[in-house]
């Protein structure tokens, strides 16, 4: 296949993002003027030292946090500044969290975690109509993510690579444009993770799926096309677009 | 969804929240024992109180009083004519009973209301408070029966039981006079202090006798009657409170009833004549019966007394036309929700310089509010109860929120809003206060349903009686439920539950997704 295919288009900026934290009587400023683009199919990685702001970035692309100054873009349409209840769609929508300690409900098994996302989106009427359909597609995504035997299972009854299957079985259930990846594989054993990688890479290949993922680890972080690395509140790219 | 989900998986993995239900619970409950019980002994007592009255009661300010019943009766139904079913002429003056219990005298004031048993029956349930027609009832059992059958109207006679009674006492009273006459004929003469409590006969023949009445005046010898059985010519039902008092039975520990004089005994009455200016009257009667209306106000200050005798002795009788005179009108109605309009009617025939025409309800306005402010303080009170349980709500759902903060951060994440996460903790909230309030409203009926099945079970366990009917008269506790009391408790005890998972839920609802997603 050597036909040349056109870039594709920016899908989530960020701005000249600022985002300070007060500690006590001084400010820390963690992310100073950030600028940094993923286009739609993309699978970024962001790595940086602990403490860096790779998180304060994700949570702020993810509508979990507004920036001090600066914006956040999707496909070039302003976001960050929308009223509670936009975000609060989009980030049932468009984006997907998968978070380093999988932050599962410990009330609600595999299949009720998986489906939580569409028990938000749904009143309970339209989920009460939906329900086989839903948790059919939820079972779907549970096998792919290799989950099939754990169905009803609680989360203290699983591992944590299992448990991260779980969750990114959740992040995908709402069918995202962009997955948001804080340290995947930071809880797990090398292999574990390595396994957790492949199926975000499946992912990003299959459902041409925009990845946006933190990692400390440069050998996770070079699975992604490209690497950029935050220090002192600044983005640098480390590893342009690969060819894959 | 996930809103009743989650608040569902919360109810059942968080057994705090248990305490926090129960507590409703028993809010409830108490409420709703307390409040049936209070509205039993309420509606008890203004049965009794009405019972006693009439349901409007016309009185002449002056205890003269105003000549010839028939004519006042005439007039009352001719305003209020179709409403009343009965009317009954009555006296009311004040007085004084005296009687010898265990060689003293014992004197009480009273009200002294001359009555016609028969007409004073069919304007209220007379009967239900004397004591002759009712059984005694003892551990919740009948202990004696009626002395009387079903079918008698109230009258002035003794009961078969109180006939006996004063053949025996009279009987022995003659042979203890007798065995001191002998006594005395052999012995220098001497006064010696009797035991023996009925001795008129004995008081009249030497008025030094030291424990004579002050206020009568000898008049007893004349009335004392030929027949030595026979009854005095006055006749009276007395409030039990009068002849008797509740001890405690050493031995047993229980309450127990000791009578001073009983029917078939005779007291003295005192009063004043009518007339300027009033003089001192007295006269002897025979105690018919004992009456018992549980209303300590009226068990221990009416005298009821039959209506000619009081009339002869207070001299209400004109000379010149030979009519009696009343001093007011027990009136019963067809139907008591036209009391206001007979009142009003009454008053245009019955002037208010004369008369006050009132419903039994304005009669006894100030005790009836008394009872009201009581149960509503009492209502206030328990409410408290309920309202502290809302703070146990609000502490353990502080705990919940902050125990679930990671999850309020992923449910956030997950794209729910803080109306959702709010609604949690509110659907939460509300979750507890109908459970909570729906089984405190079973617990409290199906304790007052068994409220007395409840008591003997207590009374056999620590054997001291709770509730004992010597005192209150009530063969047992009264109960009345009333629905919408039931209703405004339970939905009261929600409310509380939801208000104090108000503040908790809001928390919830502003936590900031980050900042709850940071913590691990
Ligand atoms: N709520 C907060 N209050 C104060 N400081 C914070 C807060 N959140 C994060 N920080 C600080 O911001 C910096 C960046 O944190 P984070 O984005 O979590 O870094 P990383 O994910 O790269 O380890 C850290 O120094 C952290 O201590
Ligand atoms: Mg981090």
């Amino acid at each position: 296949m050597n036909e040349i295919l056109p870039t594709p288009p920016v899908h989530l900026s960020a701005v000249a993002l600022d985002k300070s934290y007060r500690k006590g009587p001084e400010a820390v400023n963690v992310l100073r003027g950030v600028n940094l683009e993923v286009r739609k199919g993309e699978f970024l990685s962001i790595i940086g030292r602990s403490g860096s702001g790779k998180s304060t970035l994700l949570h702020l692309a993810g509508l979990l946090d507004t920036p001090d100054i600066g914006e956040i873009r999707l496909d070039g349409k302003r976001i960050d500044h929308l009223p509670a209840k936009t975000r609060d769609q989009l980030r049932n929508r468009v984006f997907g969290f998968v978070f380093q300690f999988y932050h599962l409900l410990p009330e609600l098994n595999v299949l009720e975690n998986v489906l939580a996302p569409l028990m938000i989106r749904y009143s309970m009427w339209e989920y009460w109509k939906k329900r086989s359909e839903l948790q059919d597609q939820a079972r779907e995504l549970i096998a792919q993510v290799g989950l099939e035997h754990r169905i009803k299972h609680k989360p203290s009854q699983m591992s944590g690579g299992e448990l991260q299957r779980a969750a990114i079985a959740r992040s995908l259930i709402s069918e995202p444009e962009i997955l948001l990846a804080d340290e995947p594989t930071g809880n797990l054993d090398v292999d574990t993770g390595k396994g957790i990688i492949e199926l975000l890479e499946r992912l990003n290949s299959e459902r041409q799926l925009t990845i946006m993922m933190v990692t400390h680890d440069e050998a996770i972080a070079r699975k992604g096309q490209r690497i950029v690395r935050l220090s002192k509140g600044q983005v640098e790219n480390i590893r342009d677009r690969v060819a894959s | 969804m996930y809103k009743m989900l989650l608040c569902q998986r919360y109810l059942r993995t968080r057994y705090i929240a248990l305490a926090s239900i129960i507590s409703v619970m028993l809010g409830v409950a108490t409420m709703i024992v307390v409040n049936s019980v209070m509205s039993g002994f309420g509606t008890q007592m203004r049965d009794r109180i009405h019972g006693l009255l009439a349901d409007v009661v016309i009185e002449s300010h002056s205890y003269d009083g105003v000549s010839d019943p028939d004519l006042q009766i005439r007039i009352a139904r001719e305003v209020a004519d179709g409403y009343i079913e009965a009317v009954t002429p009555t006296v009311e003056v004040y007085g004084m009973l005296n009687f010898n219990f265990a060689g003293q005298w014992i004197t009480k004031p009273v009200t002294l209301i001359g009555i016609e048993p028969e007409g004073k029956a069919k304007v209220g349930p007379l009967r239900s408070f004397l004591d002759s027609f009712n059984p005694v009832y003892e551990n919740g059992e009948i202990a004696r029966p009626a002395l009387r059958p079903d079918e008698e109207i109230p009258n002035w006679k003794l009961s078969p039981e109180a006939e006996e009674y004063r053949h025996e006492k009279i009987d022995r009273q003659k042979w203890y006079e007798s065995q001191l006459a002998a006594l005395e004929s052999e012995k220098t003469p001497k006064q010696t202090a009797s035991i023996e409590p009925q001795q008129e006969v004995q008081t009249a023949a030497l008025p030094e006798d030291p424990f004579a009445d002050p206020f009568f005046d000898g008049q007893a010898a004349e009335q004392a009657p030929a027949d030595p059985y026979e009854m005095m010519d006055g006749r009276v039902y007395v409030g039990a409170g009068l002849v008797s008092y509740p001890y405690r039975d050493p031995e047993t520990g229980l309450m127990k009833t000791m009578m001073m004089a009983r029917p078939g005994d005779d007291v003295k009455i005192s009063t004043v004549t009518a007339g300027r200016p009033p003089s001192h009257a007295a006269f002897q009667a025979t105690i018919v019966d004992v009456f018992k209306s549980g209303m300590t106000e009226y068990d221990s200050n009416l005298v009821f007394c039959n209506l000619e005798e009081l009339q002869n002795v207070r001299g209400m009788l004109s000379p010149a036309t030979g009519k009696r005179a009343i001093t007011s009108l027990h009136i019963k109605l067809k139907d008591y929700k036209d009391a206001e309009v007979v009142v009003e009617r009454l008053k245009s025939a019955f002037p208010p310089d004369q008369f006050v025409v009132k419903t039994w309800e304005q009669k006894q306005g100030p005790l009836l509010a008394a009872v009201e402010v009581e149960s509503a303080i009492l209502n206030v009170l328990l409410f408290l109860i309920i309202a502290v349980a809302g703070f146990g709500i609000l502490a353990i759902f502080y705990m919940i929120v902050v125990e679930k903060t990671r999850d309020i951060g992923i449910l956030k994440a997950l794209g729910a809003g803080s109306g959702g996460i709010m609604s949690i903790f509110l659907s939460y909230g509300l979750a507890l206060g109908v459970v909570g309030s729906g089984v405190g409203v079973l617990l409290g009926l199906t304790f007052v349903h068994y409220i007395n099945q409840i008591e003997d079970a207590i009374t056999f366990i620590t054997g001291r009686k709770v509730f004992d009917e010597t005192i209150y008269y009530f063969p047992e506790i009264p109960t009345s439920v009333q629905p919408s009391m039931v209703i405004s408790v339970a939905l009261g005890a929600m409310l509380i539950a939801v208000l104090a998972s108000v503040f908790p839920a809001r928390r919830a609802a502003r936590m900031h997704p980050v900042e709850s997603l940071r913590r691990e």
